[in-house]
């Protein structure tokens, strides 16, 4: 099978260039990450991240053929040949297929992701109704991979200012958990230009999550909240 | 060349569950910590952890730590020391409501409690009938718990180095544990963290085994530095192969399954786990459910064309069961068993899982030794938490949902237990002069080493050995080729050569290096595994079966007690099983049947 991989090692290499892989794949490599594997069983130099392989960690987020995924749960024979890896667009490269990912949890700890409650916790757990507890559903199984925020334009011209669609599902998560009490605050800090408004509602997102979660379902909300917030 | 030194008050190595419930408490006090991670803190591997966190809080019905308790020793196989035991079960509750103050989204129940299920193992009135006390959010207990402790942890401002690897242990000559080596993984530059005590909660070693159900990243890390640095590596023959595995894949298929109603059956639609647990039935212990598995494939009754997997039925669940309660585990076998479990079951086989033994601590988490005559002479400065760490709560067998339960409880006891030394200890003891000498000198070894072993064929050699020697059922005979085998590839691995030079984030120099710390782990495994004369848990032994006046096979007067596996020449000691708990009567070995 055919890949072409974008590489760059910059201890030697100018700037980025693309390598063509041609590899024989055995049955059991049924995943993009298991024919990775396999390939850096021949070439060693070739540096992805990758942990759980099921999809749960977040690690081999890449761009596949033009779109952003998890190489684990990938299928091998859904892939167009040539199979053309590159790394997550818009943020900058460390090596191949890694890309450094600070300015992406900036952002993801600029919302506060924890829940602000300064009532003294009661001696048993806080009371949350099915009702409520299903409000988290589709937003707290975010697994943090970028896929997302790097799929979308408003963060890929203002990483440092738009908090992308990724941060802003945990932001939902915070604000629709019963147990929080900062929900002003919240929307305090996310009321500014750019920090919400820079969605377009272009839905990349939605389309490349992994998970199938739904940010601009979730950043629609916020949205909404404020302008009721405003009347 | 000089190492740069940088100086915490305490550093922990390894951000999962343990280190991260660790490192909360440590900032909590104030102290300077650094936390140390090869991958980013919510990739560790506890986001994997599936069914639930074991906690008797009695949501569903009557339950209470006692019976945890019993079922917990009963689970290992009396292996497990009662102290730490009880300890766990007792504190468990109040572990877990704490979690839910931190935000974790837990299920709920109708009353607006945390919703728990039945799971592996877990009786109440001491064996009488499955009990519901496995706390869960969905089928993600572990992805939902590793964010909500990172999330605390951004809260308290605690301190990460992330993808940073650390290479050694730093101890002085009276053997003072003094901080790790560790290596910057996007410069390739390394650093000595000197601290004034270390915690390692670097997780388990699943990936020894060909088939696993373990993250790439579990390498045992903490275990070969242990190891190299002259402390024992306890009960390492005792290996968890999880009844669920997909297979080929590998990937976890959570017991929550079987919890929620799920069965098991042979080729012929028979639920087998009827004729070996009849109590229990499916939600028997795993090492119990796994070796029925294994003997049904073994006398030709697993399903499929080769008649070597077992079916795992839920469909009878329904839809809305699954999708509210499994949506993970759907989403799993669609893309890794290829079937819908709505409709059709999904092809199992056990797998390896969980390492129950590991750097020996106390309930404290403090790591103790022989030393001078007492078995349990505690290590100046070094703790141990979580999968990597033996309290020994888990023994021979570790029962389902206890991992989270342990790493929240053992990360908290050693996080408190180390804020504790430090007050009393509030200095640096000063650094060896050639700390750092020998993690530099394996560096160099590697970067220039020539006609070398290919690191993925010692890789695979090392993973098809313990498969094919140290697996579900264990034969002396294999064993003892095991060992000698095992031996070769250990040699093999002491010239591991490496293409890339780079240094900048050279993951073929990480994997190196985590092949190294296998290895360690992998021999202790063989040995520790070859010299038991018993069947006692998860290690079966061929020649051990149900014996006149062995119970299950079991030689309480022969092996009661713990194994501990030194690198120095491979030599075993053991020490005596601590069957007195701290405040309630002993639970004395007896016949285990679910």
């Amino acid at each position: 099978m055919k890949f072409i991989i974008e590489r760059f090692d910059p201890d030697q290499d100018q700037k980025p260039y693309f390598k063509e892989y041609d590899i024989q794949l055995e049955p059991s490599d049924r995943m993009l990450l298991d024919a990775l594997i396999r390939i850096k069983s021949i070439d060693d130099t070739l540096a992805l991240r990758r942990s759980c392989r099921e999809g749960i960690c977040g690690s081999d987020a890449m761009n596949i053929n033009g779109k952003n995924g998890l190489a684990c749960i990938t299928k091998v024979s859904d892939l167009k040949e040539p199979v053309k890896l590159r790394p997550l667009p818009g943020l900058p490269i460390i090596r191949d297929l890694i890309v450094d990912m600070t300015q992406f949890f900036k952002q993801y700890n600029s919302i506060k992701p924890f829940v602000i409650n300064n009532d003294p916790p009661p001696e048993k757990e806080r009371l949350q109704s099915p009702e409520e507890r299903l409000e988290l559903d589709g937003l707290y199984e975010c697994i943090l991979c970028a896929c997302c925020s790097t799929a979308c334009p408003s963060f890929w011209w203002n990483p440092d200012k738009f908090v992308g669609p990724a941060g802003l599902l945990t932001a939902y998560r915070f604000i629709a958990d019963s147990r929080d009490q900062a929900v002003n605050e919240r929307l305090d800090n996310l009321e500014d230009p750019y920090r919400l408004f820079r969605c377009h509602t272009i839905m990349n997102c939605v389309d490349v999550c992994p998970k199938g979660l739904n940010p601009s379902l979730a950043i629609g909300k916020i949205k909404e909240m404020m302008v009721r917030r405003g009347v | 060349m000089a190492i740069p030194v940088r100086k915490y008050d305490a550093v922990v190595v390894g951000a999962g569950g343990s280190g991260l419930r660790a490192a909360l408490q440590l900032s909590n006090a104030g102290l300077k910590v650094a936390v140390l991670s090869k991958v980013f803190p919510t990739r560790s591997h506890t986001v994997a952890a599936q069914g639930g966190v074991g906690a008797s809080l009695g949501n569903m019905g009557e339950d209470n730590w006692h019976w945890h308790m019993y079922d917990t020793i009963k689970g290992s196989d009396w292996l497990g020391d009662q102290d730490a035991i009880e300890f766990m079960c007792r504190t468990a509750p109040e572990a877990v409501i704490e979690l839910e103050h931190f935000g974790m989204p837990f299920d709920r129940n109708e009353n607006g409690t945390i919703y728990q299920r039945p799971f592996g193992g877990h009786s109440s009135n001491f064996g009488e009938k499955p009990v519901q006390r496995s706390c869960c959010a969905a089928d993600r207990t572990g992805h939902a718990m590793l964010h909500t402790l990172y999330q605390r942890n951004i809260f308290a401002n605690t301190q990460f180095f992330v993808e940073w690897m650390a290479l050694d242990l730093i101890r002085d000559i009276e053997g003072n544990v003094l901080g790790v080596t560790a290596l910057e993984m996007e410069t390739g530059e390394m650093m000595i963290f000197h601290a004034k005590a270390t915690l390692f909660a670097t997780g388990g070693a699943g990936r020894i085994y060909a088939s696993s159900t373990n993250a790439f990243i579990n390498t045992g890390d903490g275990l070969g530095m242990a190891a190299r640095a002259g402390i024992p590596l306890e009960d390492m023959e005792f290996w968890q192969f999880h009844p669920t595995g997909v297979a080929g894949a590998g990937v976890l298929i959570t017991e929550g399954v079987r919890g929620e109603g799920g069965i098991l059956l042979n080729k012929d639609g028979e639920r087998f786990m009827e004729r070996y647990a009849p109590t229990m039935k499916d939600l028997a212990s795993r090492d119990v459910v796994s070796r029925a598995m294994a003997t049904e494939i073994k006398e030709g009754r697993g399903a499929g064309p080769n008649n070597d997997y077992i079916l795992l039925k839920l469909d009878h669940l329904g839809p809305e069961v699954i999708n509210k309660r499994l949506p993970g585990i759907r989403e799993i076998a669609l893309k890794f068993g290829n079937v819908d479990c709505i409709k059709e079951p999904i092809p199992v086989v056990p797998t390896c899982h969980y390492q129950m033994g590991g750097i020996p601590t106390n309930y404290k988490g403090e790591v103790v030794v022989p030393k001078a005559g007492n078995v349990n002479s505690l290590v100046h400065g070094f703790y141990a938490a979580g999968e990597c760490g033996c309290a020994s709560i888990h023994g021979a067998n570790r029962l389902g949902t206890n991992s989270l339960t342990d790493l929240l409880v053992m990360g908290k006891s050693s996080g408190d237990s180390m804020i504790q030394f430090i007050k009393e200890n509030n200095t640096h003891l000063d650094l060896p002069k050639d700390a750092g000498a020998y993690s530099a000198a394996r560096l160099v070894r590697l970067d220039t080493q020539k006609n070398g072993e290919n690191v993925y064929e010692v890789g695979n050699a090392m993973r098809q050995t313990m498969q094919a020697h140290c697996g579900v059922f264990r034969f002396p005979d294999m064993l003892q080729k095991g060992v000698s085998k095992i031996k070769e590839v250990a040699e093999r691995a002491k010239s591991l050569e490496i293409k890339d030079k780079s240094r900048v984030f050279n993951t073929a120099r990480i994997e190196a290096l985590e092949l190294e710390n296998l290895i360690e782990v992998a021999v202790a495994t063989m040995i520790s595994a070859e010299a038991r004369k018993e069947t006692r848990g998860a290690h079966d032994r061929a020649d051990c079966h149900d014996r006149p006046g062995f119970v299950n096979g079991r030689d309480d007067e022969n092996w009661l007690k713990h194994t501990l596996w030194y690198k120095d020449g491979n030599k075993l000691d053991y020490k005596p099983v601590n069957l007195t708990p701290l405040t309630v009567e002993s639970i004395a070995p007896k016949a285990r049947t679910y």
